[in-house]
This record gives C-alpha cells, sequence and structure tokens, in this order.
C-alpha cells in the first residue's frame, strides 16, 4: 500500500522532505538582456560562447551550470548519487554529454519543456524514499540548437506568426538534499498526456494549456489546497497566450488564479524584444526557477509556490505526418520552513 | 466509447475555436503591402541588371535574363551569409520569398547551419533540404506542361 499518495495523481513527501540547497542557472545574451537579467549567474556574450558548434556551446552551459551548483554546496560529483537530467535535442545529447563529463550515475529523461519538474519530482522521491542524499537536476535548451531541429535554418528569411515563441538559450538546475539549509519539496503532482487537438507548432502555448490546467486542478483536487494556499502559482512556458487560456480553463473549474499566477514564458524577455508570444524550452521554467524564484524565496518575499513546468510532446515527423500536439504538465510545491 | 470520442471531439473543437479567438491576426494588410513593395523592388532591380546587360553589354535577351538571375541569386546569397536576409524577409515575408532570391536564401541558409556536420553529409545532404521539393515538383510541372504542348498544342 502506498502511504505517501494523496488522490489520484500528487505524491507527499513526508519522511524526509528533500531540501534545494543549492541552485545556479547561465543564460545566453538575449536573455542577459531581458527584464531577469539581475538574477541569472552567467550571461554569454554570444550564441557560440567560442565552442565549435551551437550543442556544443549548450552542452557547456550544462556542464559548467552544474559545477557551479556543486560548487555552491561545497560538494565534488562524486558526493551526489544522481543525476536527473534533460533536454530537447534528439537522443537528450545534451545531457548525456553532460553526464559523461561529470561522472554522476545518470538517468535522461525526456518531458520536453516540462523537463525541469519532472527531473525535480523523480530526484524528490529518490530522497524521501531514503535511496539518495543528494540528487542534482538539470535542463538546458539553446534556441539555435532548437531551431534547426524543429523549425528552419537561422538565416532563412521567414516570417512568424504573433503567437509563435522563442526558445530559451540557457541551462538551469538545483542540488536536492536529505538535509541542509533550503525550501523544501513538499508534494509532486504528475500530469497525463492531454491533447486537445491543436496541431500548430507554432502556438505551443495553446496546445499545452490543457494540460497545465488538468494538472493545476489535479493537484488541487488531491491535496484539498487552492490557489489562496500559495503565494505564486507558476507555469512554463505557456506564453502571452497560453497564459490567458489557463486563467479561463481553470475559472470554468473553479479557480481563480489570476491575481497570483505568472508564466515564466512571460517573464523572461521584454515587449521590445520581439519574440511574439514569449519564451519557450526546457531552460525556461529552469532558470526562472533556479535564478529569479528560489531567489526571491530566499528573501523571504515568496513562501510557498506551485510550479508547473509544461511540455509539448511532439516531434517533426509525427507533425508533418498530421498527428496534433500531445502535452504534459508535471506540478512541484515548494515550500520554505522555519 | 464511441460516444466518448465525440464528446471529447466536440472539447476539441469549442477549444480551439476558442484558442484562435484571443489571439491577434497576422496583419494581413501590411503585410501584402510590404510583401508587394519588397517584392517589386526586387523585380526592378532585376530589371535594372538587364537593362544594363542589354545596353552596355551588348547581350540578347537569353543571355540577359540569365545575367539577371545569376546576379539576384549571387545577391541574395552575400545578403543570406550576412545575416541581412532574414531581416528583409521578417518583414517582407512572401515578398522576399517567392522571387529567385528567395529561392538562393532557401538553399544557402541550411548550408551555412549544417556546415558542422561535414561537407558531405552536412552541407551536401542538408542544402537542398527545403529547395528541394521546389525542384522536384517545379521540374515535374515543366516536364507536364512540355508535354502537353508537344502532343496538343505544338
Amino acid at each position: 500500500m502506498a502511504q505517501n499518495r494523496i488522490g489520484g495523481q500528487t505524491i507527499v513527501f513526508t519522511k524526509n522532505p528533500p531540501k534545494i540547497t543549492s541552485r545556479a542557472s547561465i543564460v545566453g545574451k538575449k536573455e542577459g538582456e531581458g527584464p531577469l537579467a539581475e538574477y541569472f549567474d552567467k550571461i554569454l556574450e554570444d550564441d557560440l560562447w567560442g565552442e565549435k558548434s551551437w550543442e556544443k556551446a549548450e552542452r557547456r552551459m550544462f556542464i559548467e551550470t552544474a559545477q557551479m551548483i556543486l560548487k555552491r554546496a561545497q560538494k565534488e560529483p562524486s558526493d551526489i548519487n544522481y543525476l536527473f537530467a534533460g533536454d530537447l535535442l534528439d537522443q537528450i545529447i545534451t545531457a548525456t554529454f553532460g553526464a559523461r563529463s561529470l561522472g554522476i550515475p545518470y538517468y535522461g529523461l525526456y518531458g520536453a519543456c516540462s523537463s525541469m519538474t519532472q527531473t525535480i519530482s523523480l530526484g524528490a522521491a529518490m530522497i524521501d524514499g531514503g535511496y539518495a542524499d543528494h540528487v542534482l537536476c538539470i535542463t538546458s535548451s539553446h534556441f539555435c540548437t532548437a531551431e534547426r531541429q524543429f523549425r528552419f535554418p537561422l538565416e532563412m528569411g521567414v516570417q512568424r506568426p504573433p503567437t509563435a515563441q522563442w526558445t530559451v538559450t540557457g541551462a538551469g538546475g538545483v542540488l536536492l538534499s536529505s538535509s541542509g539549509e533550503g525550501p523544501c519539496i513538499t508534494h509532486a503532482t504528475t500530469g497525463k498526456v492531454i491533447d486537445f487537438g491543436i496541431k500548430d507548432a507554432n502556438y505551443m502555448g495553446a496546445a499545452m494549456t490543457p494540460a497545465a490546467a488538468d494538472t493545476l486542478k489535479a493537484h488541487f483536487e488531491d491535496t484539498g489546497r487552492g490557489p489562496q494556499d500559495y503565494d505564486l502559482i507558476v507555469t512554463g512556458d505557456l506564453a502571452k497566450y497560453g497564459r490567458q487560456l489557463t486563467i479561463d480553463l481553470l475559472k470554468k473549474e473553479g479557480y481563480d488564479i489570476e491575481d497570483r499566477y505568472i508564466d515564466c514564458g512571460c517573464e523572461i524577455y521584454s515587449e521590445e524584444q520581439d519574440v511574439h508570444a514569449g519564451a519557450s524550452g526546457c531552460a525556461c521554467s529552469a532558470v526562472v526557477l533556479a535564478g529569479y524564484l528560489l531567489k526571491k524565496m530566499e528573501d523571504g518575499e515568496l513562501n510557498r509556490i506551485l510550479i508547473a513546468s509544461t511540455g509539448a510532446l511532439h516531434s517533426t515527423i509525427s507533425s508533418q505526418q498530421g498527428d496534433s500536439i500531445p502535452s504534459i504538465a508535471h506540478a512541484i510545491a515548494i515550500e520554505k520552513k522555519g | 466509447m464511441e460516444s466518448l470520442d465525440v464528446k471529447q471531439k466536440k472539447i476539441n473543437e469549442d477549444y480551439q475555436k476558442y484558442a484562435n479567438s484571443i489571439t491577434p491576426r497576422s496583419n494581413i494588410i501590411t503585410n501584402c503591402i510590404m510583401a508587394f513593395l519588397v517584392g517589386g523592388l526586387i523585380c526592378t532591380i532585376g530589371q535594372v541588371i538587364s537593362n544594363i546587360a542589354k545596353n552596355y553589354y551588348n547581350m540578347n535577351t537569353e543571355e540577359a535574363s540569365a545575367t539577371t538571375s545569376i546576379s539576384l541569386i549571387l545577391i541574395a546569397a552575400i545578403l543570406t551569409g550576412l545575416g541581412l536576409y532574414e531581416k528583409i524577409g521578417k518583414r517582407a515575408g512572401a515578398g522576399s520569398v517567392v522571387p529567385i532570391t528567395g529561392f538562393s536564401n532557401s538553399i544557402v541558409s541550411p548550408a551555412m547551419e549544417h556546415k558542422r556536420e561535414g561537407y558531405v553529409m552536412g552541407i551536401g545532404a542538408k542544402m537542398f533540404s527545403i529547395a528541394g521539393p521546389v525542384l522536384v515538383y517545379g521540374v515535374s510541372a515543366s516536364v507536364i506542361v512540355g508535354l502537353i504542348n508537344y502532343f496538343f498544342i505544338k
């Protein structure tokens, strides 16, 4: 009998609630010109960062993020029991090559842009279950590597519609520990794959919104909590229109989150940066969590937050064959205790 | 089971309709005007090149049109390499995609993008990934038109 499950989709960390003891974020130049610039640990001067390819630059961001997290916690890679990581590229090569350099036992996960809370959910379960003392969770994305894989070459002169989103160049992650100082992960709500039939890869916010709304609703039902129990409710990368849709969908279900709700995709870039609807990518919720939200928790401005990273789980092949975009969202509740 | 599918279909349709209703449309009038102006400008430049070739280099019409095509392709390839063509394309849309310069852009941009995967499997294999379908159906269409012309019109 599973004792730590409540409701249909949520687990509670009670025995040994994992703490976020360290964090780090690296972003690209464009993100470094946005409104959250001061919260990031490192800002690249250009997309290549002196490497031979964009893929290699993304890999280096991943590795340096890991090293920064470890340095802050005064830990060596050999102290870490598991690395949970993911990215957007085929065969998650960034995470895997990063794991090769770090030499930490590794589970590679694919959840598209939902990777950040996906890795944290599983890492937290490892710690609460007593299987690990330190788990590293990192995700990354890069505008240039994602663009070439999912869309057109960069120099191609095509117009982007108003609903298009801009993939964040960056890497972010956290260290979960069984002991130490830091906010606790108290709940994890695992999302279902939801598909309301949106096919437009230039309108990912609309494709992912039903998944986000479904997971948030499941979290409220399972825990008996409501929006008023959180200082802030955060979604991953739904951007401008997805954010509005989420508010509306949840209102229909009887939950009004509007006054305490942000979407990471709306936070990273300013209006003047001409990114259309907003930001997307694995790094979107990763750098906002690791850079901005956890800093606000450290400063005592936020005490309890709910964050749901959202992922669009299509591939270029499924899209070309006319399939719609299946999506997912995983939510975690983070609380500052004591 | 079937009724469930029907129900979900209804939910999907309502949701899609609603999701589309809250987004702004691309501005068709501005886009058309920009496409008209830029497309027209590219064609005017082509005409200038053609006239120069005819009047100053004594080329006949066929030679002049080949020179025009080659020159426009070269200019677009250089602009693509400098990262300027995508900036033009962002504003001009179809105005810079449809002329031969857009064709040049669609070949040069994947070639640049895939250089790091090597000269054979990168540049060689990916260069025509966007222009390829245009070539296939362009050539096929011209064969069909040619056959019709040969057998029925002469």
